[in-house]
Parts: C-alpha cells; structure tokens; sequence
C-alpha cells in the first residue's frame, strides 16, 4: 500500500492536474495562505514500463517529475512563487533493462535539476517523508527540498539500499547486517539513526501514519507551513550540516574553505 | 606523423590514477591539490567495520587552470572501495564545488571537471554517503548557472548509481570507450529483477547498453573521445566554449519521444535505443 496516495488528497483540496504520467499525482493547493504544487509517485498497474508498476521512479516518472515541478517554476517566474511539497512514499528506482537502455539516470537527472532549479528560483521545497525513501527514488524525489519532514513511525525509512539486496552485496547475511547497522548511525535503518545525521528538520508523530486522522492532517499542514516560514529567503542545504554525526561533513568544508584561498 | 610515432606518443588516460589524471588535465604546473593525503582527512566510519580507510578517502581536489581559466577538479579514485562515495570524500567534493560558487558569485570564475569513475554510494557509510551525493548534485546544479562544469567518464569503473544522476546533470559529458555510465549496476539489477532481464555476466550486453560509445550516439554524452591523455585534454577545452545541450532540462522531449513506445514498452536493443534517441535535434 502506498501511503502518499492515503495523504496527497488530505493535504491538499483540489483536482489532480491533467497532463502528467498516471504514475504522478500533482495537485495544486494552498499552504499558509500561499499556493502550494503538492506532488506524489504512486503505485500504476499499467505503467509501459513493467518494472516501474510498484510506486518506483523510472523513465516517466523522472521526466514527469522534472515537468510537473519546472512547470510551476516557469508559471510563477513573474509572481509569488508556490510551494512546492513532495509527497515521498517510494520503494525504489525502477531496476529494469528497459531502464537502463533508454538511461534512466538522465531522466532522475531531470527530476534533481528541476527540484534544484525551484529552490534557487526562491521556492520553498519540503520533502514529507510518509513512508520510504530509498537512493535514487529519493534523489530524484525529495532530496533537493531545503526541509526535510519525516512521520515519526516505523514504516518511514530512509535508506542507499534495502536490507536483502545490501546483505547480498556486501557479503554479509541479514542478521549480520542488521547488527552492524545498528552500531553505525548511517547505516541503520531505523529513523532515529537517521535523524542523528542531522539531515532532517523535524520529526512529526501521528495517530495513523497509514490512514491519517483528521488531526494528523492538521498537524502535518500546520508543521509545513512553519517550514515555508522558516526556510523564508534561503535557497541551499546548509540547514542539514549541524546533525551529531557529520562532524566529518563540517570538519572537510571547514578545512576545504581555509586551503582554498591559499592554493 | 606515422602510425609508429602516434603509438609512441600515446599516453593512455584511464591507466592514471586519480591525482595523475587531475594533473594531466591542468595546465602544466598549476595543480594544486586541496585536502591532500597528508591532511589524513578519513573515512570515520570505515575502521570501525575492519575496512583500511585511506588518506585521502578516495578523491582529489585540485585547484588549477584548464586553458588558462580558474578550475576546480575532483577526481574519484576508482582503485579505493570502487570509487564509493562516503562521507569525507562526498564533502569534499560538494565542499570544493560550494566554494566554486561563492568565487564566482564574488566576481572570480571558476569552473569545474569532475572525473567520475564510482559506484555510487558507499554501502558502509550509506546514508551519509546518499545525502552528500544529494548536496554533490545541489553543487553542481547551482555553478552551473555560472560557469561550465564538465564530466568525464573514462574508465574502468565507470559512472553508477546516484553519482550517474550527477553526470546527467553536468554542462557536458565527456566519455571514452573504456567508459560505462548507467543508474543501477548489473549485478544489483540482476537480483532485483532476475537474469532474464539482465544478466550481469553477458558483458557484450551490458556495454551495448551502457559503454560510452552508447552513451555517446544516443545523445547522453557529448564528446566521445580515445583513451589519450592529449586527446582528451582538448575535447576538454573544446568542451568548456561550447554552449551546454541543457539535458537534465529537456523532459517533453524525453516524453514524447518515450511515448512513442506505447502503452507497452518492448524491450530494446542498442540499435533500437539510437534509433528513438537520434533524428531530430533535442
């Protein structure tokens, strides 16, 4: 069950925008008295491409992605500009032969530019994680968002790659993975690791992550809109660099900024 | 010259390490490397899980001139943990290409070259590794509104994973034969999707799809080039005064050209890849 498809319509009012692959939800809304481009990658049975049948980001739905967000980006370029909310529930990228002939990588490509893009134009981006957030889905779906808001709740999992396939390829079984990970915040796979790296802004709990209540709702729009106030004028990450565990992240910039005027 | 003379003359590229590729790409004498091997900036998290972490956590930053323009290299070492970008070296990269920003923003224009021979994200250091490579793309996303950044993929290790999704970001790309550039490595695909649909030990099969002379005809790379340091030094500097191809912009042409595979995409060949990507000017 994909969570965002239980999440986007509560969130935000309005009709689902036309034009876009079956496999994105893309509704316009309002946020903090603001317009808001509210955007989900959800479950399509009859996607062309089997392989990205599952709620996955594929060829379409990186390039739909970069449409629905560059969209906005050009329709506001003389007016107030939107927010822009990603709704991120995703398994993984789509791993197909399909995929990788017709370069998948460009069509994620697209998606980061026009995230990226949105945020120097001066759009407040939040990702809301509701439920997984996995590598190269959530490069291309979430990532570049200036704030970065998870549901406090076991099904929200940020992660470079699931615990079967990274046992395989690491050479190690499930169980010994697992109990590294555990010792090694990013690693981990719970969401409290996850948050000691500093890359989140704001965990947020919930009655019912599934299926929220009225009162979740309220209190994820509530939690928005104070992003949108408080990313205000900024347009990069920076607000990620302060987290427990990336002291090597600050200690390289740090270290980086004081050479790089003498070389 | 002979064919004698041209032999002797070569000098293959992807033999070099990472620190000699970023010099032989710089104007002679003007590398500076930034953060280098004696500054034993280490993975932290390597040891801990019985992995020799090294001096210079796989990438070299390197200050310099490319044609007499103010230049930035980083360069993935290939050769230490397959090119897999950690935390350490996924800042250094992102750090280096922060500063480029802020010199151009303060009136002093910098480009960048990125030589990408990686894996993707360093299992070991996942998450932290995954988040730099999301601020390695912020990086490049922003100088590119100021000053070109290029991309080479030379080989052997070629350009996967979340770091593929930054070649496709860059100004240009630049690929030589010995390159391979593609989202998911064919082992992962393999055991996500099974050997029916890739089979990671068909290597004539995985390079018509994703080898560098590929890449290069279905308009995803934009210099394709030979294994010769001179050779690749002026595709380079050709590069740098051309215009950008924009490629991570171009979704409705992507889309409509995607579509025309109806409601049930069939499964390409190379030929079949060329033939929709080619024809008329993206």
């Amino acid at each position: 069950m994909n969570r965002a498809l239980n999440w986007l319509p509560n969130l935000a009012a309005g009709q689902a925008q036309a034009g876009y692959p079956a496999s994105l939800r893309v509704i316009d809304g309002e946020l903090d008295n603001r317009p808001a481009r509210f955007i989900a990658v959800v479950p399509d049975a009859h996607n062309p491409f089997p392989r990205a049948r599952a709620g996955e980001v594929g060829l379409l739905e990186g390039w739909g992605l970069a449409k629905a967000v560059s969209e906005a980006v050009e329709a506001d370029r003389n007016t107030e500009k939107r927010a822009i909310v990603a709704l991120i529930d995703v398994p993984s990228q789509a791993y197909g032969r399909r995929e990788e002939a017709l370069g998948i990588h460009q069509a994620l490509a697209g998606a980061v530019e026009a995230y990226a893009q949105a945020r120097l134009a001066g759009h407040p981006v939040i990702g809301l994680l509701v439920g997984k957030a996995m590598s190269g889905a959530f490069l291309a779906h979430g990532y570049q968002a200036q704030r970065l808001i998870a549901l406090d709740d076991s099904g929200v999992m940020v992660h470079a790659m699931g615990k079967a396939a990274a046992a395989r390829i690491t050479l190690r079984s499930v169980d010994a993975l697992e109990a590294l990970a555990a010792e090694i915040p990013p690693m981990a796979y719970d969401l409290g690791s996850y948050a000691s790296l500093g890359l989140l802004w704001r965990r947020l709990s919930v009655d019912n992550a599934d299926s929220p209540s009225a009162a979740d709702i309220a209190a994820v729009r509530a939690c928005l809109a104070e992003a949108v106030r408080d990313i205000g004028q900024s347009t990069d990450l920076s607000s990620r660099l302060g987290g427990e565990h990336r002291q090597a992240s600050r200690d390289v910039r740090a270290r980086l900024r004081s050479q790089w005027q003498e070389a | 010259m002979t064919d004698t003379e041209r032999l002797l003359r070569h000098r293959s590229f992807v033999e070099l390490g990472a620190r000699q590729r970023a010099r032989a790409l710089l104007d002679n004498g003007t590398f500076r490397e930034l953060l280098g091997p004696f500054d034993r900036l280490m993975s932290p998290w390597l040891p801990r899980q019985g992995i020799v972490p090294q001096a210079d956590d796989g990438v070299i930053i390197a200050k310099g001139k490319l044609a007499g323009r103010a230049c930035v290299v980083a360069a993935i070492e290939g050769g230490f943990q397959g090119g897999s970008m950690g935390e350490v070296g996924g800042a250094k990269i992102a750090g280096a290409l922060e500063l480029a920003v802020e010199d151009n923003r303060n009136g002093i224009p910098t480009c960048a070259v990125l030589l990408l021979e990686t894996g993707g994200v360093r299992l070991q250091e996942a998450n932290l590794g995954l988040a730099a490579i999301a601020e390695i793309q912020a990086g490049i996303v922003e100088l590119r509104g100021h000053q070109p950044v290029i991309g080479v993929i030379a080989g052997s290790v070629g350009c996967f994973g979340g770091m593929s999704i930054a070649a496709g970001l860059c100004s240009h790309l630049l690929v030589t034969r010995e390159a391979r550039l593609g989202l998911n490595g064919p082992q992962v695909i393999e055991q996500e999707a099974g050997i029916e649909e890739y089979n990671a030990g068909d290597r004539p099969f995985i390079w018509s799809f994703s080898g560098g002379e590929q890449r290069h005809a279905c308009g995803l790379a934009d210099a394709y080039v030979a294994d010769d340091v001179e050779r690749i030094r002026e595709q380079l500097l050709q590069l740098l005064g051309q215009p950008s191809a924009n490629r991570a912009r171009q979704h409705a042409w992507y889309l409509q050209r995607l579509a025309q595979l109806g409601a049930e995409a069939p499964q390409l060949d190379a030929a079949a890849v060329r033939a929709l990507y080619q024809g008329d000017a993206q």
